[in-house]
């Protein structure tokens, strides 16, 4: 998707503010071979542009905290992609090993003596 | 669909900017994005959506307040893709925190979580422990000879290293047992280090058998000799037979690694400084069988 496309997705959200985004490496889209300042935007850019969109306009945070929220956001997908992989990896293990492992993620953080 | 104004939970005569503020607050709540783990929030996030695309197109409120169109006619709001589908699957990656976490941060937090399990519940954790994996770099001959080598690991221990005679280039040695510590009954994790070879100064290697280029003088090619040739175990005497000329390749059987040959490519080195001697007697030469060296170069 070019970013003419994505900009027509949004009632107001005009190509400068969508520029200063990827500038700013808020959206990471592929650079296009056709040129300098031309993008290819994957399923994925295009979801999060969406994600910044509401960020901005509907949730009302500051441009200033914007990269903060989103490196917070970024280690959050993080953690849970790598629970993700550990979940995979145990859903083979002996059940006993599972149940205990599965009981820890379940009360994650909070003591339980 | 139910009631958009109980949805949004604004009254009836609500203002424009009562609605926008209740939508704000909602999707404050809401958002799936910043809500991965709640399964409900995407369904809530897009029934205010729904809800507050319907009240605030003052048109379609209109007919809505009139009964000419139900609450089903705002479900239309256009279908659009959440970050948090993309963010969970590994190709979320693209966009991973700069700032990684450490490994040992990940096995700190487990480790105590384990810990903690088995001490009271009963359900004991156990795992077998991480590989780690090392690189080291042995010169030629200690690659070709084997030899003992001592790694020292980043927390200060150290980590013998048998390298087997005729190790190659880039293959990697499993050490069982020297990895990462497991979890509960579960056995330590394996070494795994990644051998590099540095080349040597004048010995190459092809399989198990060593090459080396060895200059003679004129005088022992043309006359034959005894010289002394370096081999991966030390100096043997090779005999250079008479008339040898530059890329004469000569076998030293059983001198290569574990049962390889060694291969001698004799280079004829001429005289550097004045031989006038040798000059003359070249001017003066007929030889009694003359013949053209590059006669298989198709020259004349």
């Amino acid at each position: 998707m070019k970013i003419a496309a994505v900009v027509a997705l949004f009632p107001d959200l005009q190509q400068v503010e969508l520029t200063t985004w990827i500038e700013r490496r808020f959206v990471r889209p592929e650079s296009s071979c056709e040129g300098e300042g031309e993008w290819v935007f994957h399923e994925i850019d295009v979801a999060r542009v969406h994600l910044i969109y509401d960020l901005r306009r509907n949730l009302d945070v500051p441009d200033d905290t914007l990269p903060l929220l989103l490196s917070v956001l970024d280690q959050l997908y993080d953690l849970r992609r790598k629970l993700n992989a550990v979940s995979d990896t145990v859903a083979g293990y002996p059940p006993e090993l599972r149940d205990a492992l599965m009981a820890v993620i379940r009360d994650g953080g909070q003591a339980d003596d | 669909m139910d009631d958009p104004y109980e949805i949004l939970g604004v009254k009836r005569d609500a203002k424009a900017d009562e609605l926008k503020s209740a939508y704000r607050k909602l999707v404050k709540l809401h958002h799936p994005d910043l809500n991965p783990g709640k399964k409900e929030a995407e369904d809530r996030f897009k029934a205010v959506t729904a809800a507050y695309d319907l009240l605030s197109d003052v048109e379609k409120r209109g007919r809505f307040d009139r009964g000419e169109i139900d609450a089903s006619g705002a479900e239309s709001a256009p279908e659009r893709p959440f970050y948090h589908d993309y963010g969970d699957a590994p190709g979320g990656r693209k966009y991973r925190s700069s700032a990684q976490f450490d490994p040992d941060d990940l096995a700190s937090i487990f480790g105590q979580a384990f810990n903690r399990r088995s001490g009271g519940s009963g359900a004991e954790f156990s795992a077998q422990g991480a590989d780690a994996y090392y690189s080291l770099s042995v010169s030629f001959l200690d690659a070709a000879m084997g030899a003992k080598r001592r790694l020292t690991l980043p927390d200060g221990q150290s980590l013998d290293v048998n390298i087997p005679a005729g190790l190659q280039h880039g293959q990697i040695l499993r050490l069982a047992g020297k990895g990462m510590p497991g979890f509960g009954k579960g056995g330590t994790g394996d070494a795994l280090i990644e051998v590099s070879v540095a080349p040597h100064a004048f010995f190459r290697r092809e399989g198990r058998d060593i090459h080396v280029e060895l200059p003679v003088t004129l005088q022992e090619a043309v006359l034959g000799a005894k010289v002394e040739t370096p081999t991966i175990k030390g100096p043997v005497q090779l005999t250079v037979p008479t008339h040898a000329t530059s890329g004469t390749r000569l076998r030293l059987k059983g001198r290569g690694i574990a049962g390889g040959d060694q291969f001698v490519t004799l280079k004829v080195m001429l005289p550097t400084d004045e031989e006038t001697e040798l000059d003359t007697f070249l001017k003066n030469w007929e030889p009694h069988h003359p013949f053209d060296p590059r006669k298989h170069m198709g020259s004349k």
